[in-house]
């Protein structure tokens, strides 16, 4: 054994690079496999179009329950008859925790069962938990249908 | 390293490390000129640990109905960061593994590995291949692609072929009379659920009957007398091993990046079927048989359906094997068994090329039988083979 050097560390300098090397490239050989798998668990952003205007529902659907809930993209929307022939319309997740609202007839407001949140007829958060009042939509009647769009 | 011997010893008190510890001190594997086929079993199983991760990777973002099947799949395959390489490597790994169960099946075969007291390792290997394959049917369909669709509509055909249980067979698997996304979560639930249960049970026994009777020396080397010197299977063998899994975890990669899997078009029922219309390939052979066979019945039971049997008889006396070579431990010797399992190997090797009219099949079978072979001679030919 007389052509190495002890190092120091008292292992052969050619054994300590060989295992270096090779638990280098262990270590690069699993990144390699564990960054995939990392980036493929992570769900993708799809790019949503975003709704402006929906077909929300025809005036005859509201001649007895008065309001309705429907879809506005992705999201619920709802709709109330206010008046012969008048409407409005909000987004109908409650800003508190995403619920879904509801309007109630005989205190006139949006009630969120969740957590007894509570919303005026302009969609303010007038009690109870929601932070924030509710979007308002435009709504156009045209014939039967009544649309609802974005503001 | 004190404080890895802490790490150790409080294992070791707690579920006993003596077993592993001696297994690292004492185990060999032998070393002959036919060492090289013993890399196969633990390269199939390799394959199919890499299709579970993949696998359940998959299953995060799979749709198992027939609205939402195909989409997923396209979604996987586009959307996902890195979820065409997820999906192609499980596609193409599922290839490599029946490949290599082939492999590791004849090379036993060949080698007589079965004998005494190895007959049960035999038989629960015999029933993984079978699993193997019952992986590679349910699997194609969850694309739920014209290719798939109708293939499994012809796979189950022919199962409804044999007589008595036929009629049952199909509906028992289709989930009805037809094709439909009943069929699909069927499916679905036998590769995701049941078929890796069983799997893990046998695969289980096999593992362990192969730990307990350890490697099996070829007769031919036996017969020489001197008892063949092992290497230790830590850490020579194990090296050996992972290294020949990195090799394949790269190959697979390769082949996810350069040949990747198709997605295909979404099934319709009412389209006619595909003009390149086959089987996956492990069925091939059996496909282009039954082309074979003349329309008629005999008995009254139709052609098709013997055909069918016989192939059903002929793996069951493949599975029983080890109980029919007595020639092999009376004598040392069954050639007529050698002589069979050629039989066989020419046999599925030449209808497979003749089911796709190509060449390749049988320059594969070469490869994949002359590789190792040379392989093996040439690393122990410093040793006196």
């Amino acid at each position: 054994m007389a052509n190495h050097e002890s190092a120091p560390s008292g292992e052969v300098p050619r054994r300590r690079f060989l295992n270096g090397f090779l638990g280098g490239t262990l270590t690069a050989l699993t990144a390699a496999v564990v960054y995939p798998v990392a980036r493929f668990l992570s769900p993708p952003k799809i790019a949503e179009a975003v709704t402006n205007s929906v077909l929300a529902c025809k005036m005859s659907e509201l001649t007895e329950t008065k309001w309705k809930i429907f879809p506005f993209g992705s999201e619920p929307g709802i709709v109330i008859e206010t008046g012969p022939g008048e409407y409005k319309a909000f987004a109908a997740m409650c800003t508190h925790l995403s619920c879904t609202v509801q309007y109630e007839s005989e205190s006139d407001r949006i009630w969120c069962a969740c957590h007894n949140g509570w919303y005026d007829m302009s969609g303010r958060n007038v009690s109870g938990p929601p932070p924030h009042p509710l979007e308002q939509y435009e709504v156009n009647v045209v014939g039967d249908d009544i649309f609802v769009t974005r503001g | 390293m004190a404080r890895g011997k802490g790490l150790l010893s409080w294992l070791d008190d707690r579920i006993g490390l003596q077993p592993l510890q001696e297994l690292a001190a004492k185990k060999t594997v032998p070393e002959h000129r036919h060492t090289i086929w013993y890399y196969f079993g633990g390269m199939t199983l390799f394959l199919f640990l890499v299709q579970v991760v993949t696998g359940i990777l998959l299953m995060l973002y799979y749709r198992p109905s027939a609205e939402g099947a195909y989409e997923s799949v396209q979604f996987i395959m586009t959307k996902v960061p890195f979820g065409w390489l997820f999906r192609s490597i499980h596609s193409w790994s599922a290839n490599l593994m029946v490949a290599t169960a082939f492999v590791h099946l004849f090379s036993v075969l060949f080698l007589k590995a079965y004998r005494a007291p190895r007959e049960l390792t035999w038989m629960t290997g015999f029933v993984l291949f079978v699993l193997a394959m019952a992986f590679g049917f349910s699997g194609y369909l969850l694309p739920w692609n014209k290719l798939a669709y109708f293939a499994t509509a012809v796979g189950t055909d022919i199962a409804g072929a044999v007589p008595v249980i036929g009629d049952f067979t199909v509906r028992f698997l289709r989930g009805g009379d037809h094709i439909t996304g009943g069929t699909l979560s069927r499916f679905y639930g036998w590769h995701v659920a049941i078929l890796p249960a069983v799997t893990t049970v046998l695969l289980g026994l096999h593992l362990m009957l192969v730990q307990r009777h350890g490697m099996s020396v070829p007769p031919s080397i036996e017969r020489r007398g001197k008892a063949a010197p092992g290497m230790p299977f830590v850490p020579h063998f194990v090296l050996r091993d992972l290294f020949g899994w990195i090799v394949a975890l790269g190959v697979l990669a390769a082949l996810a990046a350069l040949f990747p899997w198709e997605l295909g078009e979404k099934a319709d029922p009412f389209a006619p079927a595909p003009a390149d219309i086959k089987p996956e390939w492990f069925f091939m052979f059996m496909f282009q048989t039954l082309k074979y066979i003349p329309g008629g019945s005999a008995l009254g039971i139709e052609n098709e359906a013997v055909a069918i049997l016989a192939f059903g008889a002929m793996g069951l006396i493949a599975f029983l094997i080890p109980l029919l070579d007595r020639g092999i431990v009376s004598k040392g010797k069954s050639p007529l068994f050698t002589a069979a399992a050629v039989v066989a190997l020419v046999f599925i090797t030449v209808m497979t090329a003749i089911g796709y009219h190509a060449w390749w099949p049988v320059f594969v079978v070469l490869a994949l039988v002359g590789v190792p072979w040379l392989a093996g001679l040439m690393m122990s030919s410093g040793r006196g083979g």
